[in-house]
């Protein structure tokens, strides 16, 4: 009996032990899911607001970005028109050097004699090979008669070339007025017969002309007249007549000098008889 | 450094495609005032290309494309000829015979030194 006894209030306690371990356990539940409800209000605030800046960051990011693009697109279109101009700056600079070349050649030719045949033959060359022609001829002024006469032709021979006189036709024209003649329509060639050529250049030194160059015709392949060939006029007009004179003049005091010296091995030579 | 044969009787027109060879960087000019001449500065230096013009007294440049073609040691050389003649036959006849290109006069200077630098590769 008394162990009965004893024995439920020891299931008593038991019981009582476990409803407060139930209670405590059944607290310990409701505080966490507390806890579980405020960390996820937590974690759901703080992730919201991050996301934000991290938006905000971006987009911000996103317009430097759009900014230096901008500035990279713009100095690239200014670097990209400068490098046109530099082009088209060193294709202008190649077409001086070239126009340079020809014109250093032709000058340097033009004084690299003093002989009136050599001078002749290299106005050709250079009416040739630096212009194109392929008829033309060389007339100068004879002092003596006043008349304009050939004293030079190429592609064409040299007594077809008719004299003129001071004034009459384009040649004599040229050589009075002193301005270089050029044809409307040089395709069509000039007439060698009647003294009519495509191009006239007066040989002229200062106001001076001494003779001139008419082109009758171009090489096939030559189309036209280029800003280098419109400046070897110029050159030859005034370097070519230069060259002419001094030949002429150097060739005329070699004679008198020969003559002279003939004369004094003459006076020298007539007291020993 | 590639040597350019220049065959040319006119003191000009040899001075003005020298100016323009000397242009290329790192090319040596060599001279000749006909075919003969050409043939013994061949046979003196090494040479890598020639330009040779058509008409020229003692031996014309057609007759030295046709000899340098036909001689071993100098067949592979390039042969650019420069010519007043612009006609399409005289072309023909100059590539006929061997040339490798063919320039009319007057030369303009760039394309000139266009073509020697597609055969030298400068």
């Amino acid at each position: 009996m008394e162990n009965e006894q004893g024995i439920t209030r020891k299931v008593d306690d038991f019981l009582e032990i476990f409803r407060k371990g139930e209670e405590f356990t059944k607290e310990l539940l409701r505080e966490n899911e507390k806890l579980r409800f405020r960390i996820a209000q937590l974690e759901e605030g703080g992730s919201s607001s991050s996301g934000e800046e991290k938006i905000r960051f971006y987009e911000e990011r996103i317009n430097k970005l759009k900014e230096e693009i901008d500035s990279l697109t713009e100095r690239y279109l200014k670097v990209e028109e400068e490098n046109k101009d530099f082009a088209a700056k060193y294709v202008e600079v190649e077409d001086i050097n070239n126009a340079l070349a020809n014109l250093y050649v032709a000058s340097y030719q033009l004084h690299s004699t003093l002989d009136f045949d050599e001078v002749l033959r290299i106005i050709i060359e250079i009416v040739i090979n630096l212009i194109g022609a392929e008829t033309f001829a060389i007339l100068l002024i004879d002092e003596k008669t006043n008349e304009i006469v050939p004293v030079s032709a190429e592609g064409i021979a040299l007594e077809t070339v008719p004299k003129a006189r001071i004034g009459e036709g384009i040649v004599g024209a040229v050589i009075k007025e002193g301005e270089s003649y050029f044809a409307a329509d040089i395709s069509r060639g000039g007439d060698v017969a009647k003294g009519e050529p495509i191009v006239c250049i007066p040989l002229k030194i200062k106001e001076h002309v001494i003779g001139a160059i008419a082109i009758f015709s171009l090489l096939t392949q030559k189309e036209g007249f280029t800003n280098v060939d419109y400046e070897l006029f110029n050159l030859l007009a005034g370097h070519a007549a230069t060259a002419v004179f001094s030949a002429k003049l150097y060739t005329q005091s070699e004679r008198k000098l020969t003559t002279i010296q003939s004369f004094l091995e003459l006076l020298k030579e007539k007291p020993k008889r | 450094m590639p040597s350019i044969l220049v065959v040319e009787d006119s003191p000009t027109m040899r001075q003005l495609i020298t100016f323009a060879m000397k242009r290329i960087a790192n090319t040596k000019v060599i001279e000749a005032t006909d075919g003969v001449d050409a043939l013994k500065k061949l046979s003196s230096e090494k040479v890598d290309l020639i330009l040779a013009d058509i008409n020229m007294p003692v031996m014309d440049g057609l007759k030295l494309v046709s000899l340098v073609k036909n001689n071993q040691s100098y067949k592979d050389i390039p042969v650019i000829i420069i010519t007043t003649e612009g006609a399409r036959e005289d072309k023909e006849r100059a590539m006929a015979i061997g040339a490798n290109a063919y320039l009319a006069k007057p030369i303009q200077t760039q394309e000139l030194i266009k073509l020697v630098n597609s055969f030298i590769g400068a």
